[in-house]
């Protein structure tokens, strides 16, 4: 089980009442600092929501945003709405899996990208697209952009070599 | 920010707003989603940089604004007062925007619309054939208001509606008013609004609660997401009237994660309505107390179903529960509760300023007032597009539509996501309106609206829903668990040479089975893009199946790619970016495909310029 640190948790529990509905607004929280929902800290939400530990799991994994493993540093969300499938998406998807050496959807080796498909971002008009850490979307892509999208992002990763003791404790596991 | 005191006050405020405003030209920047991911956001900041360098910044406004619509020619702006319209604008037009904004308004004529047919340019956005059949009783407005500015909602007339219902109507009035303008629910199934107000009028209980479904799930839609954008402050007067007729204290809005600027404009809009006494306690001196919460989904489709949405506010997985109970007799925590789509909420303002006759005036004998499209695929405008119930498919394919792209031929139009279904290219005189669109095996929906050409596949269509639904299915109730794995199953096989004359009565009849007995409308109507293609294009199934033939060149198991040696100049710009190496042959030669290593991923396809590559 890696190392997680805790001290990032109880500010955050802070911020909510103790009921129940408050359960998936913490947890989407959790993700963003973490970018995993770990163990230990659904351990500590049960306890403190006085939520049975199964609910709290069982909301864990049902919904698509959360993720019980790390995911990568830079997260690149494929949209595979209507508009993109029909525009050609599932060919940009399969050419950023390739480039990247995933066999499906999921996180490189070195936890440098998290490759997501999602149905729609809205922004249909702009299909096929591609959204990259929830911020840069990437309009009219082809297979031949996708190396230079990747490269952008891989230089980017690259760059800061230090790695926060977080992620080196990712990187262990 | 003054709080406001009465419903006078918003009055007041606006003849202000109005009488400050000065003569002064403003460029406003479409900054929707959209024209951002095409650079908006680079466009306004070179403006914004030009405007200081040259000290004009005090002379001519600049606004970021919500979604045009016109997502396809972005980023997209119009400089007022003249409404020029600028379209497909880029960083480095800044200086020529700025020159021509103050030297006496001569258009940048680069910038201006050009008709396709007439190859004439087109200087206002009303004269664009693509907001010339539009009626934009919604989203008229985008195009002219800071959406993070309350003031610019309320000069606009904005709260108007919030101030004249809390003086002038009874709650009852205002459901009467709402039933009267025929409005029905926007979110797909098309509820008569005004009879699901009544009915929950008709429980004494309290609380009573308010919900607002943006939880914008079915792929190819954006509309919800433009108008929270765009518009937030014309969603939360709807719902403050809403918690008026019918005396509830609390709202929620749900929208989903995967839309970050919505869930910003709306937050910032509702934080702005709390400190102008427009939401919270005493709301306009009225002694109505009511708040509005925000709640982001976690990413399933399934909660766009309102009992599944309701458990999800509450904080659960969002598993739909059996109706009846319907949400106005138990709701969120088992109270009665009304869920409303985000434009059925924007659509009240309308109804209370104009009238429920004049609404009931738009649209058709059962289906009143416009509806908003996001109309996408294979289409030259793509974009959002608000239009009067009625208007036949033809005048939204070819007039704001522009027709099909590099000539190919409309083949079919699927509406209503994965809930709808295609209707094909002979049926393109259809009216859009609820009954007709069921009656021809497809639904409303939420206003989805994907065209799509020769090139695409319908068993492969029908095959990426299927896929779509079983993974969105939360797998509680059987048949549609088990039920869109199956169909899956079928379609797959089909799809790659596999497949048997007896699966096209097994989709029928397994289709037919999920739709009667799947507990929710997710299963109820997950069949229906399934059934509405075996039923309009049966021989393309068919030919997978008999001749082992994709017609559509797209089912990978079926199609081999071929490169013409005629055509072929040997540019080698193919073997650089395929995949697999397949392809052989030197520089200035023609090339070949070995076709045992070619994955058939089309890479060669999308870059071969003397279009020497073949697809049989």
């Amino acid at each position: 089980m890696p190392q997680v640190d805790m001290e990032k948790v109880e500010p955050l529990l802070e911020q909510y009442e103790d009921q129940r509905l408050n359960l998936i607004p913490i947890l989407q929280d959790v993700q963003e600092t973490y970018r995993y929902l770990p163990e230990q800290v659904l351990r500590r939400i049960s306890k403190k929501l006085r939520v049975p530990l199964t609910d709290v799991y069982q909301v864990a994994t049902f919904y698509r945003c959360f993720s019980l493993v790390p995911r990568g540093k830079h997260v690149i969300q494929v949209c595979l709405g209507t508009a993109c499938h029909v525009r050609g998406a599932p060919r940009v998807l399969d050419r950023i899996l390739r480039d990247l050496k995933l066999p499906h959807a999921g996180t490189t080796e070195d936890l440098q990208f998290t490759v997501e498909t999602v149905r729609c971002i809205g922004c249909c008009g702009l299909a096929p697209v591609a959204r990259v850490d929830n911020t840069s979307t990437h309009p009219h892509l082809t297979q031949a952009k996708v190396g230079g999208l990747l490269k952008k992002y891989q230089e980017k990763a690259e760059a800061p070599k230090a790695a926060t003791p977080d992620e080196a404790s990712h990187a262990k596991a | 920010m003054l709080k406001l005191k009465s419903p006078h006050e918003i009055k007041e405020l606006q003849l202000c707003l109005e009488a400050s405003e000065t003569a002064r030209p403003c460029i406003s920047v479409c900054a929707g989603s959209g024209c951002k991911a095409s650079g908006a956001d680079n466009v306004i900041a070179s403006l914004r940089r030009e405007l200081e360098k040259r000290n004009l910044a005090g002379t001519i406004d600049l606004k970021s604004t919500g979604c045009h619509g016109f997502c396809e020619k972005g980023p997209v702006m119009i400089v007022w007062p003249e409404k020029v319209f600028y379209n497909g604008v880029s960083q480095s037009d800044a200086k020529d925007i700025v020159n021509s904004v103050s030297n006496g308004h001569k258009p940048v004529k680069k910038l201006l619309y050009k008709d396709p047919n007439t190859g004439e340019r087109v200087l206002h956005e009303h004269d664009v054939p693509f907001y010339a059949r539009q009626q934009r009783i919604l989203f008229g407005n985008n195009g002219k208001l800071d959406p993070k500015d309350i003031r610019d909602y309320i000069k606009v007339g904005g709260y108007h509606a919030l101030g004249r219902v809390l003086t002038d109507f009874t709650p009852e009035q205002v459901v009467e008013s709402v039933k009267r303008s025929g409005l029905r629910g926007r979110g797909g199934a098309g509820f008569p609004t005004g009879v699901k107000w009544e009915a929950l009028r008709k429980s004494h209980v309290q609380p009573r609660y308010i919900v607002c479904n943006a939880d914008e799930g079915d792929p190819g839609a954006f509309m919800d997401r433009s108008l929270l954008e765009g518009n937030p402050h014309s969603v939360i007067e709807g719902i403050i009237i809403g918690g008026y007729a019918l005396e509830a204290k609390e709202a929620y809005v749900y929208v989903r994660a995967e839309y970050p600027l919505a869930v910003e404009h709306l937050s910032v809009a509702i934080n702005q309505a709390e400190k102008c006494g427009l939401l919270g306690d005493n709301i306009l001196g009225s002694g109505m107390n009511f708040r509005i919460h925000l709640v982001q989904g976690a990413g399933a489709f399934v909660c766009g179903e309102e009992t599944a949405l309701l458990a999800s506010i509450e904080g659960k997985v969002g598993e739909p529960n059996p109706r009846p109970p319907y949400p106005v007799q138990k709701g969120l925590w088992g109270k009665p509760t009304v869920i409303n789509n985000v434009k059925t909420w924007a659509s009240v303002p309308v109804i209370i300023n104009k009238g429920a006759d004049w609404y009931a005036s738009i649209g058709t004998e059962r289906s009143k007032g416009t509806m908003v499209f996001s109309l996408v695929g294979k289409i030259n405008n793509t974009g959002l597009v608000e239009v009067p119930m009625g208007i036949t498919l033809r005048e939204m394919i070819y007039e704001i539509g522009g027709g099909i792209p590099k000539g190919k031929q409309l083949k079919a139009i699927q509406i209503g996501g994965p809930s709808g279904g295609c209707i094909p290219a002979s049926m393109i005189d259809l009216p859009i309106d609820y009954e007709a669109l069921t009656q021809a095996g497809s639904m409303m929906g939420s206003g989805g609206m994907v065209v799509m050409d020769e090139d695409t596949c319908m068993v492969d269509l029908a095959r990426y829903f299927m896929e779509f639904l079983e993974e969105e299915s939360c797998g509680k109730c059987f048949p549609c668990r088990e039920g869109t794995q199956r169909m899956k199953d079928i379609l797959t096989r089909i799809s790659q040479g596999k497949g048997e004359e007896s699966d096209l009565e097994l989709l029928d009849d397994a289709g037919w089975m999920i739709k009667e007995t799947s507990l929710c409308g997710l299963g109820q109507t997950a069949p229906n893009p399934v059934l509405s293609t075996l039923r309009y294009f049966r021989d393309e199934y068919e030919a997978h199946i008999r001749d082992k033939k994709c017609p559509a060149k797209v089912c990978r198991e079926l199609i081999v790619y071929e490169i013409d040696e005629t055509i072929c100049d040997g540019c080698h710009a193919c073997v650089r970016v395929c995949a697999s190496d397949a392809i052989l042959g030197e520089k200035d030669k023609a090339h070949e495909i070995e076709s045992a290593k070619c994955i058939k991923c089309g890479a060669c396809l999308e870059v071969c310029q003397p279009k020497a590559v073949l697809v049989h």
